[in-house]
């Protein structure tokens, strides 16, 4: 294959509606499996070696409170500590915004938030950190640390933030007002805006019009491992870092950032992720470890939090209150919606709030509309990305809005969606053209689904009632950032995949399966891995969707190097041009002279250079996903809870490369998206103290509360990908809350708008109706 | 420094004797002091399942047990589910069915329904649910777990009648 034909193949806007695979759409075994089922997996809590440390944090029992003075004599006295570090540690930064991630990180607020400065921000907020033979020990020693406080008064919701007496958490915050820096201090750190049409013609076209105000409680992404690090500050003064995290460079990035260090000092090694869904891209540990061994004679240190820990300190997403006001034509056209969004970014600035904005209202096709977002400091720990940052929140009110639209206009819920839904060619509320999206196709499937034209099961008894709602879901997904891959091809014919993408949900068979396909081999002759931040070029976290379209992409590439090269070595082999090699399936052909791909790595062995690849890429590509969600509830009237009879998730997922771990993402989202609306929240007394910091009181979905979740790929490819993958692990949490509170709606009559819609909130809003 | 007990058990088939202190629950035991790490720690309070082994034959969470209670007692963890002859039908059925995602709560997950299928051999939708409650799986919303369990019953079953 000719170099040009490489640069056709790997530029071009690959039509790939029609064409046929091999591997991708089938269900090998995933490569890193049987070490998962047999627990020899090594997660970064699973690191032994000689000499380890365990390292405790001592976190404050307070919300908001000045230090005024920290003692840690009592701590280091105590036999079996080796050191005490709290912030006069750590140096002190500028206040530089950078990216980091799909979001944006202030090093100043990054370095206050890993171990306090002047004050403490919420309850659990890190104030120093030990280093003792045993876990016990550090935990011992953190309790001995003396710290005195004076006390301030705390804000914990948007609302009691944004009043204009509220306590001020940080001094130096302005508002950044449609991008005018404001003069007073205050906790809006910033308000934006996008507008366009007008709005008054738009409500005046109108025949019905609904506006309603939702509030939206903090939940917490809930993954299953804890937050860890183990750290060794080598004798050399190179730092070695073993975590658990969605992306090894840009945690390498950030704890370069924060002790002012060259990236070159540090490695990072990507361990085993025990799920992130967004939480894992900052750092909470890291430097904190490093400094612990720096100052513990260079001994490596361990520190894993605790479930509290994890729950008051890390995560969570934002708690809001959006006011939506949308009016719509008889026909059941949309002619006008006002959005306004106040997330809760806890102790710094930095909601997903931005992402909200474009969530809200991009599955519809709205002339004229208005979206103001404000982010809002609060005293509880600062906001960390959630799956589809912002959406679910967003989306609860806008389709409850939608849904109550169409219920007063007596048009099918689904229906109305199709009247409005976005298409190609269709400017976003959000600004851009759309390309080409599949929202109509997973309408028309959810239209046509034997869950939609089933008849709802009867009540299971007298105080039950049933219903069926409808939610859709927008999300944009992050098809950029770096991407950089190595291939190697080993002289028994399989194939080395080393990538940096961290692997957290089944990636690593869906690049092998990628690469399989491209040079025309089994998913099973690839051997796929993970490296650490020395082993192979930069790469972006696993987060915003972008793991198997971008990394894809470079997979793809190299795959299509590695058969360039392949090509030039039959070539030599059979002393012909390059050019008229033909590469199809796995096997090289020119003239008569044919051989396989495996043959042919044989051949070549390792005595005359092996053939490798490397590639790094930065796509700007699009993919947005959208997805519609069918499902039927049971309220019980006399207890207030609300059971999910039954669910179905449909999504347009570009090409599902293993169907299996596609629908895996919409189950496990769809499973987060109902402990939003029904369970999960942050509980906080007046004073700020979190009450439910364990797995008991923080209540996520379990076996018992679920049914299965039936799911429905359809595939509409994306133009921007060679095999038309769309980003799939974020957009399924995006409509569960605002279907089931549609669900309810139907089922009861009552129009919920608090999140959760547990027993306590449908109590008090079936109580506020019976008034 | 506080005293050590020297304990005596059997793991996974293997008697093994080990030192610990009175303190120390049977997770980090098995985790700190054995370096059996495939048992995972979610909490450490009770509430996730990530730590479940059997101990005499009952399904227990190893964070709630002390090491010291151990003395003389036969435990299973999830390194000794599969067998020389090869991966347990339930840890072949998880990786067909694309049953985990991250990972971490694996192991606690067939540890608990090993347990199930030893007692109930053909367990309904709903008894594997019930008897999974107490292990929480934040990734895939627990279908695929409960489709794996399914299947490998009725493997297992159709294994015992030939
Ligand atoms: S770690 Fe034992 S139940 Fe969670
Ligand atoms: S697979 Fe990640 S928690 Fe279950």
């Amino acid at each position: 294959m000719d170099s040009e034909t490489l640069e056709q193949v790997a530029s071009a806007d690959i039509s790939v509606e029609n064409r046929h695979y091999k591997v991708i759409g089938s269900r090998p075994i995933r490569h890193d499996g049987p070490d998962k089922v047999t627990g020899r997996a090594l997660f970064g809590a699973d690191i032994r070696m000689n000499g380890l440390l365990y390292g405790k944090v001592l976190r404050s029992p307070h919300a908001h409170a000045r230090i005024i003075s920290i003692d840690v004599s009592r701590a280091l006295a105590l036999t079996g500590v080796k050191a005490v570090v709290t912030n006069a540690d750590l140096p002190t930064l500028e206040s530089v915004v950078s990216r980091v991630g799909e979001g944006s990180i202030n090093w100043r607020y990054l370095s206050s938030n890993l171990l306090a400065g002047e004050k403490v921000l919420y309850h659990g907020h890190a104030i120093a950190a030990v280093s003792a033979v045993n876990p016990h020990v550090a935990e011992q020693a953190a309790s001995l640390i003396d710290v005195e406080y004076e006390i301030l008064s705390p804000v914990i919701t948007v609302d009691q933030a944004m009043r204009p007496d509220a306590s001020i958490l940080l001094d130096e915050l302005r508002t950044n007002e449609l991008g005018a820096r404001g003069s007073t201090p205050t906790n809006i750190a910033s308000h934006d805006q996008f507008q366009r049409g007008d709005l008054d013609q738009g409500f005046s076209a109108a025949s019905v019009i609904v506006e309603r105000e939702f509030t939206t409680s903090t939940v917490h992404q809930g993954y299953i491992e804890p937050h860890n690090a183990t750290a060794i500050w080598g004798t050399d003064g190179q730092i070695t870092v073993w975590t658990s995290t969605q992306g090894g460079h840009d945690a390498r990035r950030q704890i370069a950032e924060v002790l002012q260090l060259p990236v070159s000092r540090i490695k990072v090694i990507p361990m085993e992720i025990g799920g992130g869904f967004g939480g894992k891209i900052g750092i909470y540990l890291e430097p904190v470890a490093a400094l612990l061994s720096l100052k513990s004679g260079n001994r490596p240190v361990q520190m894993t939090m605790s479930r509290f820990d994890v729950l008051a300190a890390t995560g969570p997403t934002s708690g809001s209150v959006i006011r939506v006001k949308m009016g719509a034509a008889q026909d059941g056209q949309i002619t006008a919606a006002q959005v306004s969004l106040a997330y809760a970014a806890g102790a710094y600035p930095g909601s997903p709030v931005g992402s909200a904005m474009s969530v809200i209202l991009n599955p519809y096709r709205i002339a004229n509309v208005q979206v103001d977002g404000y982010d809002v400091v609060t005293n509880t720990p600062r906001a960390a990305a959630y799956r589809a940052p912002g959406g679910t929140n967003a989306a609860f009110a806008a389709e409850s809005v939608v849904d109550e639209l169409a219920n007063k206009l007596g048009i099918d819920p689904i229906d109305m969606r199709l009247i409005n839904g976005i298409k190609e060619g269709d400017r976003r509320v959000d600004g851009p053209i759309s390309r080409r999206v599949g929202y109509i196709e997973t309408l028309e499937r959810a239209r046509s689904s034997p869950h939609y034209l089933s008849a709802l099961s009867s009540p299971s008894s007298a105080t039950c009632k049933v219903g069926r709602g409808v939610g859709s879901g927008w999300w944009g997904n992050w098809p950029g950032g770096t991407s950089s891959v190595s291939v190697v091809v080993n002289n028994d014919g399989t194939v080395n995949l080393i990538e940096g993408s961290t692997d957290i949900g089944g990636s690593r068979v869906a690049m092998a399966m990628m690469l399989a396909e491209t040079l025309g081999i089994q998913a099973s002759d690839i051997k796929p891995m993970v490296v650490d931040t020395d082993s192979v070029g930069y790469n972006d976290v696993t987060a915003g969707s972008r793991t198997t379209y971008s990394t894809g992409i470079a997979v793809h590439k190299a795959g299509l190097k590695i058969i360039h090269e392949m090509c030039e070595r039959a070539a030599q082999l059979w002393n012909v041009d390059p050019g008229t090699i033909d590469y199809a399936d796995g096997v090289l052909t020119s003239g008569t002279n044919h051989i396989g791909f495996k043959e042919l790595a044989r051949k070549i062995g390792d005595g005359d250079g092996n053939v490798v690849a490397s590639v790094s890429i930065s796509p700007n590509g699009e993919g947005v996903a959208l997805a519609t969600h069918i499902v039927d509830v049971e309220v019980d009237m006399e207890t207030g809870k609300v059971q999910i009879l039954r669910y179905t998730a449909i999504q347009d997922v570009g090409t599902a490369i293993h169907p299996a771990y596609v629908e895996g993402q919409l189950q496990g989202g769809v499973a987060q998206g109902i402990g939003w609306a029904l369970n999960e929240e942050y509980v906080y007394d007046a004073q700020g103290h979190l009450l439910n910091g364990s797995l008991l009181d923080y209540r996520i979905p379990t076996a018992l509360d679920l049914p299965m979740i039936e799911t429905v790929l359809v595939e509409v490819p994306n133009t921007t990908h060679p095999f038309g993958v769309r980003g799939v692990g974020e957009v399924p949490i995006v409509p569960p809350a605002g279907a089931v509170a549609n669900a309810i709606a139907n089922a009861t009559g009552l129009r919920m708008t608090i999140l959760p819609m547990s027993p306590r909130h449908m109590l008090e809003a079936m109580w506020a109706q019976a008034k | 420094m506080s005293n050590k007990t020297v304990v005596q058990a059997t793991i996974n088939g293997e008697e093994v004797e080990f030192l610990c202190e009175t303190r120390q629950s049977l997770l980090e035991v098995l985790r700190d002091v054995l370096r059996l790490t495939g048992t995972k720690e979610g909490c450490n309070n009770g509430n996730c399942g990530a730590c479940n082994v059997i101990l005499e034959g009952v399904l227990v969470n190893s964070c709630l047990v002390l090491g010291v209670e151990v003395q003389g007692k036969s435990i299973t963890t999830i390194e000794g589910i599969a067998s020389p002859q090869g991966l347990h039908p339930l840890q072949q059925k998880f990786l067909e069915h694309a049953a985990l995602q991250c990972g971490i709560c694996t192991p606690g997950v067939l540890v608990s329904a090993k347990a199930l299928l030893d007692r109930h051999p053909h367990p309904s939708e709903h008894e594997v649910r019930h008897w999974l409650a107490g292990n929480l799986c934040r990734c895939t919303g627990y279908d695929k777990i409960v489709h794996a369990i399914l299947d490998a019953a009725d493997v297992m079953s159709a294994e015992v009648t030939k």
